[in-house]
């Protein structure tokens, strides 16, 4: 076990699960959400000449993807130096 | 020098390259190669994936079908890219933990099971060989034009080019010629779009070109925008609006699931996170991986909605009524030698004329017939673009094909004779009888693959949307389970594959093989097309999974412990290969 007791493993575990599932939720939001099931009234807006749902399905949400990845990297390794579980 | 020329040329070069990259990565570090650990950086890392990765699916089909079906496209868009996400989240850095070379590997050890191993095996050679026919597929319509042939001799070619390099690409280091293969086909996927955007709208990047207003014959803001053009024209034409497409909310929803969760399924991506040094890079590497896809993704739907109006305007002339066979663009009838255009003049006037319907159907005005395929390919010659760039998206398309070849058929050859053979079957060979049949395992691969090239069975990224609904509800359930669960046991993972898998291709294959007359949307299971299938088939699989571990034996012990041990980074040390 390479944590110092078994709460401190639970509690990273933990802290894990809701990065993930924080940079998850947006993930859903931007491409399901923005994307798919609120397009038709997000289309209603226009922005730099595109319809805003339609933009988000082609465009927007791709960006927000590669953001959420380096995000979590970022914050991951972080979580890792917290709990000093990171690589030697 | 002519088209023909300066394609031999490039298409001749950029082989020579990958050639000379594979030869001189076998030089200092055959050693290196196979020790998956051997420091290849996350940045190089990422360019190999999105090599690895972006197929001939996505380099010649994929913008010729948003170009076609315009909004309904996001489905790939969205759900291609959206897989790294939970690749990157859900997965890389536990696998990279864990530190063994194939899926079939890791589920067989989290699943203590020779029977999790064996269902794994032949869910990633299924999803492999779905996946490579397209590539077939897409190799014989590069050849089958710019060699001047049909596309099923395409395909013959196609299929000797990609045997003779994946058998020379597998044995060395396949990772540096897929970062060559990488730069041709960006370079050869940006080039035309930049040179419509500056020639439609006047703006250098695709991406804002996209949303901009198209120039008159003077080169001014002629103060239309490109995308209120494209749905003007698509109305008249009897289609959708570019913008809405025509799909229901449901179906666009469970295709782009099927297609994110299918992404994060894929063997020969998970593959490719075991070649980094350290769990840290396997995290980023996937942010790398995705940064290079996007700036094609993101070009794809520019450059898809440029070419609709090209081809329309083209097509149909200045009034919109037709224009007169003779005149015809010379890629008409370029690409009608090929079979993938066809002319049919239905109403005796000698004009070509294109709108919405099929051709066969006489209630329709529609005269043509063009293949989604081409779209990509023949955008250069369809804006009169050089002639360098013609060639240059030939050897582009080539390169995309060949990298995605390469990794499939060495996932197919390591599934067939190390997963099957070596640990399954005949655990008693021998290092070379191994390697004779990863080899034979190849061939018969591509025979297989070019069977289904020859004969597709729908086309190009359908077959490929395929691959991607097995692995979502085959693969996916099972690699979460076994890492977010500690109490997932082999029989549920099992009974949640297989349940899965059979509910997913039983339900395509009724549909599109055994009565596709019924494939309509009144007939699918609560209006959800074979495409996006693989999301229901992947709820079974959770569900059937939760409900059988819960009613046989728990999980032993070392295989809670070593959950435990995937979940953090520290003391991941190098992977092995076997």
């Amino acid at each position: 076990m390479a944590f110092e007791n078994n709460d401190k493993a639970k509690g990273y575990w933990n802290e894990n699960l809701r990065l993930v599932l924080s940079l998850l939720a947006i993930w859903a939001a931007v491409s399901f959400g923005c994307g798919i099931l609120l397009v038709d009234v997000l289309n209603e807006i226009h922005f730099m000449g595109f319809k805003l749902g339609f933009w988000f399905a082609q465009q927007g949400s791709m960006y927000v993807f590669v953001a959420l990845i380096f995000v979590y990297a970022a914050k991951a390794n972080a979580l890792d130096k917290k709990y000093n579980v990171q690589e030697d | 020098m002519g088209v023909q020329g300066l394609t031999y040329l490039i298409v001749g070069l950029s082989f020579a390259l990958y050639i000379g990259i594979a030869l001189w990565t076998r030089a200092g570090s055959t050693k290196e190669f196979y020790v998956a650990g051997g420091g290849v950086h996350p940045v190089v890392n990422g360019m190999a994936t999105a090599a690895d990765w972006m197929s001939a699916a996505s380099f010649i089909s994929l913008a010729g079908i948003v170009s076609f079906v315009g909004y309904d496209g996001s489905v790939y868009l969205m759900g291609w890219t959206g897989g790294y996400v939970l690749l990157a989240l859900c997965m890389a850095p536990y696998l990279r933990k864990f530190g063994k070379f194939t899926v079939p590997d890791f589920l067989g050890e989290r699943y203590y099971s020779q029977a999790a191993r064996t269902v794994a095996v032949i869910c990633a050679i299924f999803i492999c060989f779905t996946y490579i026919a397209g590539q077939m597929r897409g190799v014989g319509v590069v050849f089958s034009r710019f060699l001047e042939v049909e596309v099923d001799t395409g395909v013959y070619i196609g299929m000797a080019v990609v045997f003779f390099y994946s058998v020379l690409g597998g044995m060395k280091g396949i990772t540096y010629t897929q970062v060559a293969q990488y730069c041709v086909l960006i370079f050869a996927f940006m080039v035309p779009a930049i040179f419509l955007s500056v020639m439609m709208t006047g703006h250098i990047i695709p991406q804002i070109g996209f949303g901009a207003q198209l120039l008159d014959a003077a080169g001014n803001n002629s103060g239309v925008y490109l995308l209120d053009k494209l749905n003007n024209l698509s109305v008249d034409l009897g289609f959708a609006p570019y913008t809405d497409g025509s799909k229901s909310m449901i179906d666009v929803l469970c295709i782009t699931g099927a297609l994110m969760v299918g992404t994060a399924g894929l063997p020969h991506v998970i593959v490719r996170f075991f070649t980094v040094p350290k769990v840290k890079d396997a995290r980023v590497s996937a942010g790398w991986a995705l940064v290079f896809i996007a700036i094609m993704y993101t070009t794809v739907p520019a450059l898809a909605a440029f070419s609709r109006v090209n081809m329309i305007e083209t097509i149909n002339g200045p009034d919109q009524k037709g224009v007169a066979y003779e005149t015809a663009p010379n890629w008409i009838k370029n690409w009608e030698k090929t079979g993938l255009i066809k002319w049919d003049d239905k109403n005796g006037d000698g004009k070509i004329y294109y709108a919405t319907g099929k051709i066969e159907d006489a209630a329709s005005t529609n005269e043509m017939k063009i293949d989604n395929d081409i779209i990509v390919l023949a955008t250069p010659e369809i804006a009169n673009l050089p002639a360098w760039v013609i060639a240059l998206v030939a050897a582009g398309g080539l390169a995309a094909a060949l990298s995605t070849s390469a990794g499939l058929l060495l996932v197919i050859s390591t599934s067939v004779s190390h997963d099957l053979l070596k640990k399954n079957l005949m655990p008693n060979i021998s290092d070379k009888k191994e390697l004779m049949y990863a080899r034979l395992a190849a061939g018969i691969g591509i025979v297989i693959a070019g069977y289904f090239g020859v004969n597709p069975p729908g086309f190009v990224a359908a077959v490929v949307a395929f691959a991607f609904g097995l692995a979502a509800s085959s693969l996916f359930p099972a690699i979460i389970m076994g890492i977010f669960s500690k109490t997932m046991n082999k029989e549920g993972a099992i009974a949640g594959m297989i349940l899965g898998l059979f509910f997913t291709s039983g339900y395509i294959v009724y549909f599109k093989f055994i009565d596709p007359t019924a494939n309509v949307p009144a007939n699918w299971f609560l209006g959800i097309s074979p495409e996006g299938i693989g999301m229901v088939g992947m709820v079974i699989n959770f569900v059937v999974a939760a409900i059988v571990s819960k009613v046989t034996a728990a999980t032993p012990v070392h295989v809670q412990e070593m959950v435990e041990s995937i979940r953090f980074p520290k003391g991941a040390g190098e992977a092995s290969d076997h």
